[in-house]
């Protein structure tokens, strides 16, 4: 499983990356991808929405289901990736670099892991 | 097979209408449309073997076993169809006066107390044309509840991660706030977790129960006292309601509304067959807030009322009423004793199923004994041969099966979700448990027969997902 060393993780299956203007970058992680199985739309937040750490922010439809996306941050969506509209595979193909949204002004954190603790985190819930 | 507009001739149309001797009425320019419809154009007998073909090509409860989980698709007995097919019912109008149906309104009035009984409710509303539609008139009821009594704080709805899907849909859609609760090792809500959840914004909590691993919540009395003590109420999701009928009452367990899925207990058709009816019942102090129009009694005679803080509407006229009239056939069939044995049966159907397969296929949360339905969880084969709950259920395809329910509840990875129903005799159980075990076989001898199935369906495995990402919703005239 792909758990780059560099990026936070939540238990709900998101990675977080710090992004050189202070926003931080947000997406779905290799678990989360292959447990959905093929993506096939994605409902993306509005620049401008504000968001709250624990709380639905997107929703993804997969062949199997509809999940929510859980925003790791408080803050206001900077910018979305509107290429997942027309190409949600990217999170299958590439989950780390599809990224879903960026997020500024971020005033409170969910409770991150490591990439470390997350590979313990999801090693422990396929049991 | 061709398409409707693959086969249409110029000039083959058919044209059963009179001659109109009404004279043509002037439009202004620019009303009109310039070109006719690009309507296909097809004789009566090719149009009649087109749908044929097409009928041929379904898998019903009556080509078929048919266990879809939470569904219940037990047969639906032809006395209902007589019944409902009978002029006074189906020869009606919507509008003709009270007094000239006398008999369409007993029909109403008799079926809500039926299922009242069986539920525990004192009111009942016929008006919701399926199950989501039911769960959204219930949450309405909620809503309407709290907002009489100036409690505007309570906005949520809690909802467990077990639940239907539809549940946190209907409750987003009337307006609430959505908080999932965790389930416990054992596929029960957990309690702390929902103590944790509720609080002075709670309006009410959803729950299935049975839920939709097939259990019943041990703790469901205590789960409708947190959530009553916190000032919210309990909606009971009537969906598996045929593992408890006649046993069971949601009013005894607590809950405050419900609904019931008359395509699903109470044998009416479902599916591409419906329509749906699911009619929402609620305890006294509710009716107050329970749709127009309902039915009275009053010195022998039947009458429409509205009830006095009424919702309103929530479909027209009142539901789909020939569903109705198969409702009541069904439950007066079956009688006092018949329901609570109906119930037993698909009791005792799931679990002679879920035994035979035991042996091989891991039950999800470990479960060795179930109410009317049971969970395969395939995550041990998957890892163990490659083949999914997926490859298991089209290969099902090919020996006649319908295949469970898939990947529901989302707490189990690999789900199957098997509703055998009590219309079901032992024989088809045993050949059905034969078809399982077989396929099991097949998935450690051949994985890549299981991966390609079905083999002799009309069509193989169509492309989901490109179905889903580029869907193709319209002919295209120029191809």
């Amino acid at each position: 499983m792909n758990i780059p060393a560099e990026l936070k993780y939540t238990k709900s299956h998101e990675w977080l990356k710090a992004e050189a203007d202070g926003s931080y970058a947000i997406g779905l992680t290799d678990y989360a991808q292959k447990q959905l199985g093929d993506i096939v739309f994605i409902n993306l937040p509005a620049e401008g929405d504000t968001v709250t750490a624990g709380e639905a922010m997107a929703d993804v439809e997969s062949v199997k289901a509809v999940s929510d996306v859980f925003s790791p941050v408080t803050g206001t969506i900077a910018a979305v990736n509107e290429d997942l509209m027309d190409e949600p595979q990217q999170m299958n193909q590439a989950p780390y670099d599809a990224w879903i949204a960026k997020i500024g002004d971020v005033t409170a954190t969910e409770e991150l892991l490591s990439a470390k603790e997350y590979e313990t985190f999801c090693s422990s819930a396929k049991e | 097979m061709k398409l409707l507009f693959e086969r249409s001739r110029p000039g083959r149309g058919m044209e059963y209408l009179p001659a109109c001797n009404t004279p043509p009425a002037e439009f202004a320019p620019g009303q009109l449309r310039n070109a006719p419809p690009r309507l296909p154009e097809l004789s009566e007998v090719d149009l009649d073997r087109h749908y044929t073909e097409l009928g041929k090509q379904t898998h019903g409860v009556n080509d078929g076993f048919y266990p879809l989980g939470s569904c219940t698709m037990k047969y639906n007995p032809r006395v209902n169809e007589a019944l409902a097919a009978l002029p006074g019912f189906s020869e009606l109008h919507p509008l003709q006066p009270a007094e000239t149906v006398q008999g369409a309104l007993e029909v109403l009035y008799r079926t809500e107390k039926l299922l009242c009984e069986i539920t525990g409710m004192t009111g009942m509303t016929m008006q919701p044309a399926a199950g989501a539609h039911g769960e959204y008139t219930g949450l309405l009821l909620i809503r309407r509840y709290h907002q009489s009594r100036g409690d505007m704080a309570r906005t949520k709805i809690i909802v467990p991660d077990s639940a239907h899907g539809t549940n946190p849909a209907s409750a987003a859609m009337a307006g609430f706030t959505v908080v999932s609760v965790p389930s416990n090792a054992q596929g029960g809500v957990d309690l702390d977790a929902l103590r944790e959840a509720v609080g002075p914004d709670t309006a009410g909590l959803m729950l299935t129960n049975p839920n939709t691993l097939g259990l019943f919540d041990p703790n469901i009395l205590e789960i409708t006292r947190i959530v009553h003590e916190a000032g919210g109420l309990c909606y009971y999701d009537g969906a598996n309601l045929n593992a408890v009928m006649g046993h069971a009452r949601p009013g005894n367990m607590g809950f405050d509304c419900v609904h019931v899925n008359l395509h699903k207990t109470f044998s009416t058709p479902h599916g591409g067959g419906g329509p749906g009816s699911g009619p929402v019942g609620c305890k006294a102090f509710l009716e107050q807030f329970l749709p127009e129009p309902r039915v009275r009694c009053v010195d022998g005679e039947y009458r429409f009322f509205t009830p006095k803080h009424s919702l309103g509407r929530v479909r027209s006229f009142y539901g789909n009423f020939a569903v109705v009239v198969r409702a009541l056939a069904y439950i007066l069939s079956l009688g006092r004793g018949g329901i609570p044995e109906a119930a037993e049966n698909a009791v005792l159907n799931a679990n002679y199923l879920m035994n035979r397969l035991a042996g091989h296929y891991d039950m999800a949360c470990g479960h060795s004994s179930c109410m009317h339905e049971f969970v395969i969880d395939l995550s041990r084969l998957k890892a163990e041969t490659g083949v999914t709950a997926m490859d298991v259920a089209k290969r099902l395809l090919d020996f006649g099966i319908h295949p469970p329910t898939m990947y529901f509840p989302l707490i189990v990875h690999e789900a199957l979700m098997v509703e055998p129903t009590e219309t079901e005799s032992p024989e088809t159980l045993d050949k059905a448990a034969e078809l399982f075990l077989q396929i099991w076989q097949e998935a450690h001898d051949d994985p890549e027969l299981l991966h390609t199935a079905p083999h002799t369906t009309p069509i193989g495995r169509p492309d989901e997902v490109a179905a889903a990402r580029k869907p193709v919703v319209r002919y295209s005239f120029e191809s």
